[in-house]
């Protein structure tokens, strides 16, 4: 059992993350709050795939002379970094689109308090 | 160029989507039609795509000359074929009708709008096109993303809709993503093709189970599957009008698109229908979204809000297609996803049209003037919404029928009766607004209720339509009534071509 918990502790670690991400999106009421939610949330899928990679007694995946191509279990897996690097930069896009329209939701209403807001646009 | 067909359109329309801001930074007025050129470039490649694979069977690109398993592979199928031109046929349409609404909803953003529009149907036909789970998540997110913007770009309230929709959206990217993480932890792979011949000798993994589950609950999001609808009404509602007819008809089917090309391309038809009864799930799921959809939608008293729930319904009946996971009902469903870009197309076009002639389109508000103003526009939104009843010889009637077909097929007369119920919840929110506009007499009757101009010549026959708005309209709902006739040639020469297989 304590073989079980301790090596798997990056997944506990991460589950925790993804937890932490799902609830500041479904529970906290400030917009800027469900941001940092999830930007935790997404932080936590990369961390996820960079795991997957892992490997002991293993190198990094450029060429070593030293090593050689023949036995290619020496090296870690690059393909999972190479996709988190497309998800990172995909991360910072949405954060962006969506820190714009905080942006703009702020100046439309002065708030970003979500049960506010809904107030208001009932209202108008 | 021939054999890099498949990679046109998502390139012509990435190409566009990135030179266009520069091409028009001078002339905004250059926008417009270079957008149009470019959409309709794409119906072109597209229906030249389809004949081509109706002919030669299914086409693949890979890129930079690396084959799959290893190198991202496009690939057209019948079924991506065929999705890949209703998207670009109902966008191009929706482009079309675009100028005089967006110079008045959102002046002076042309630009922006039209760059974000051709970013939104790149994403759309790289979704539909592409062969590989990862490039899937990274199309679905500039589609999104895209989205976000053109929801966003609308009146006051379209920031905080849009918001929301973010955030519900990047929660479905990201379990999507997060199944394919499992997927890919499991088979070593990203190329749809080679999971799928690995998948079978993993079948008892729960990491399969779990990707499972994940991309589901992903794609569900998307999708607006019932009780993951949330972000969908005050989407399509605040949304400027042009957004909103180029969002709901694209937007939902696209997710569908992809759960059926995961669920029963990818998992296989034996392990979600049998294995792990998910299709089941959906089934039900579905059933109550397309009761909650239309029971809501007759609670409303804007006619976009209306719509959006309506839409709700709409894509419960491509969910219960898919739930059913027998040839029948995915007929049904893939024919639902042509018929369903069409009818709400047309449905969200009328509702641009009346908030341009009136300013708004509450339903309490219509009345028989209405008729006199714009006759072509109310008798498209007829014909769509007699499409959407399901009324033959329309073509909303014939999915309604496979779908029949299919429920009675499996044995299950709860669904049936859903289908039935359902066609009589659509009646009565559809022709609560017909019965304004075609019965009630307007409040105060002067005779007066047209412009003089507009009863000289030809007047009486078009009234005070404006021609760029009234054609499209007219165009995409008169052609419910050719598909509804047609259907037995598409279904006969395109959809069945690509039943999957064990169905």
């Amino acid at each position: 059992m304590t073989d079980f918990l301790l090596g798997h502790f990056v997944y506990w670690s991460i589950i925790a993350l993804l937890i932490i991400g799902l609830y500041g999106m479904m529970f906290k009421n400030n917009m800027a709050k469900k941001l940092i939610g999830m930007i935790i949330f997404q932080v936590s899928i990369i961390m996820f795939y960079v795991a997957s990679a892992v490997k002991w007694a293993a190198t990094v995946p450029v060429l070593d002379p030293a090593t050689g191509v023949a036995d290619a279990a020496k090296y870690i897996s690059p393909l999972q970094h190479c996709l988190m690097l497309t998800a990172i930069v995909v991360g910072v896009a949405t954060s962006g689109v969506a820190f714009s329209l905080a942006i703009l939701i702020h100046r439309n209403y002065k708030t970003l308090e979500e049960s506010d807001l809904l107030e208001h646009m009932k209202s108008s | 160029m021939m054999h890099n067909s498949p990679a046109l359109v998502p390139l012509l329309f990435l190409g566009t989507a990135i030179s266009l801001p520069v091409l028009a930074i001078k002339k905004t007025k250059a926008a417009y039609p270079v957008t149009i050129v470019a959409s309709f470039g794409s119906i072109i490649i597209s229906s030249h795509n389809i004949f081509r694979v109706l002919r030669n069977g299914p086409l693949t690109y890979h890129f930079g000359g690396w084959f799959p398993p290893i190198g991202i592979e496009y690939m057209l199928d019948p079924l991506s074929s065929f999705v890949a031109l209703v998207v670009n046929v109902i966008a191009f349409f929706v482009l079309w009708h675009s100028r005089g609404i967006q110079e008045r909803e959102i002046p002076g953003k042309s630009v922006p709008f039209y760059a974000l529009a051709l970013l939104y149907l790149c994403g759309a036909n790289g979704i539909i096109v592409t062969g590989d789970l990862f490039n899937l998540y990274v199309f679905l997110e500039i589609f999104s993303l895209a989205g976000y913007g053109l929801i966003g770009i609308g009146e006051k309230q379209a920031p905080v809709a849009s918001f929301r929709y973010l955030i519900m959206g990047t929660v479905g990217a990201s379990f999507y993503l997060l199944g394919i993480g499992f997927l890919y932890i499991v088979t070593g792979s990203l190329n749809m093709a080679d999971v799928r011949n690995i998948l079978p000798h993993i079948h008892g993994n729960p990491a399969v189970t779990a990707a499972l589950s994940l991309i589901f609950i992903g794609m569900g999001i998307k999708m607006a599957i019932f009780p993951l609808h949330g972000w969908l009404p005050d989407a399509y509602t605040y949304a400027p009008s042009t957004s909103s007819a180029m969002v709901a008809p694209i937007g939902t089917k696209i997710a569908a698109y992809v759960l059926i090309r995961i669920l029963f391309f990818v998992f296989g038809v034996e392990f979600v229908s049998r294995s792990l009864p998910i299709t089941d799930l959906i089934a039900w799921l579905s059933a109550i979204g397309i009761l909650y959809g239309s029971v809501m939608a007759m609670a409303q008293n804007e006619m976009k809000r209306m719509l959006a729930y309506s839409s709700i319904a709409q894509i419960g009946y491509i969910g219960l297609g898919i739930g059913l996971a027998n040839p029948l009902g995915y007929i049904g469903a893939v024919l639902h996803i042509l018929n369903h870009a069409f009818m709400k197309g047309s449905l969200f076009l009328v509702a641009a049209n009346l908030r341009r002639k009136t300013g708004r389109s509450d339903i309490a508000k219509l009345d028989a003037s209405l008729r006199k103003k714009l006759p072509w526009t109310m008798a498209a939104f007829t014909v769509a919404a007699l499409s959407m009843i399901g009324l033959p010889p329309t073509a909303g009637f014939f999915s309604k029928w496979y779908l029949a077909l299919g429920a009675i097929d499996k044995g299950n007369w709860v669904f049936l009766a859903v289908i039935l119920i359902s066609s009589l919840l659509n009646a009565v929110y559809f022709f609560r607004i017909l019965e304004k506009v075609y019965l009630i007499p307007p409040p105060q009757t002067t005779g007066e209720d047209l412009r003089p101009e507009a009863r000289k010549g030809w007047g009486f026959l078009v009234g005070e339509e404006t021609y760029s708005l009234m054609i499209p309209v007219v165009i995409v709902s008169f052609s419910l009534l050719l598909i509804g006739i047609g259907n037995a040639t598409i279904v006969k020469e395109v959809i069945q071509r690509i039943i999957p297989l064990g169905m």
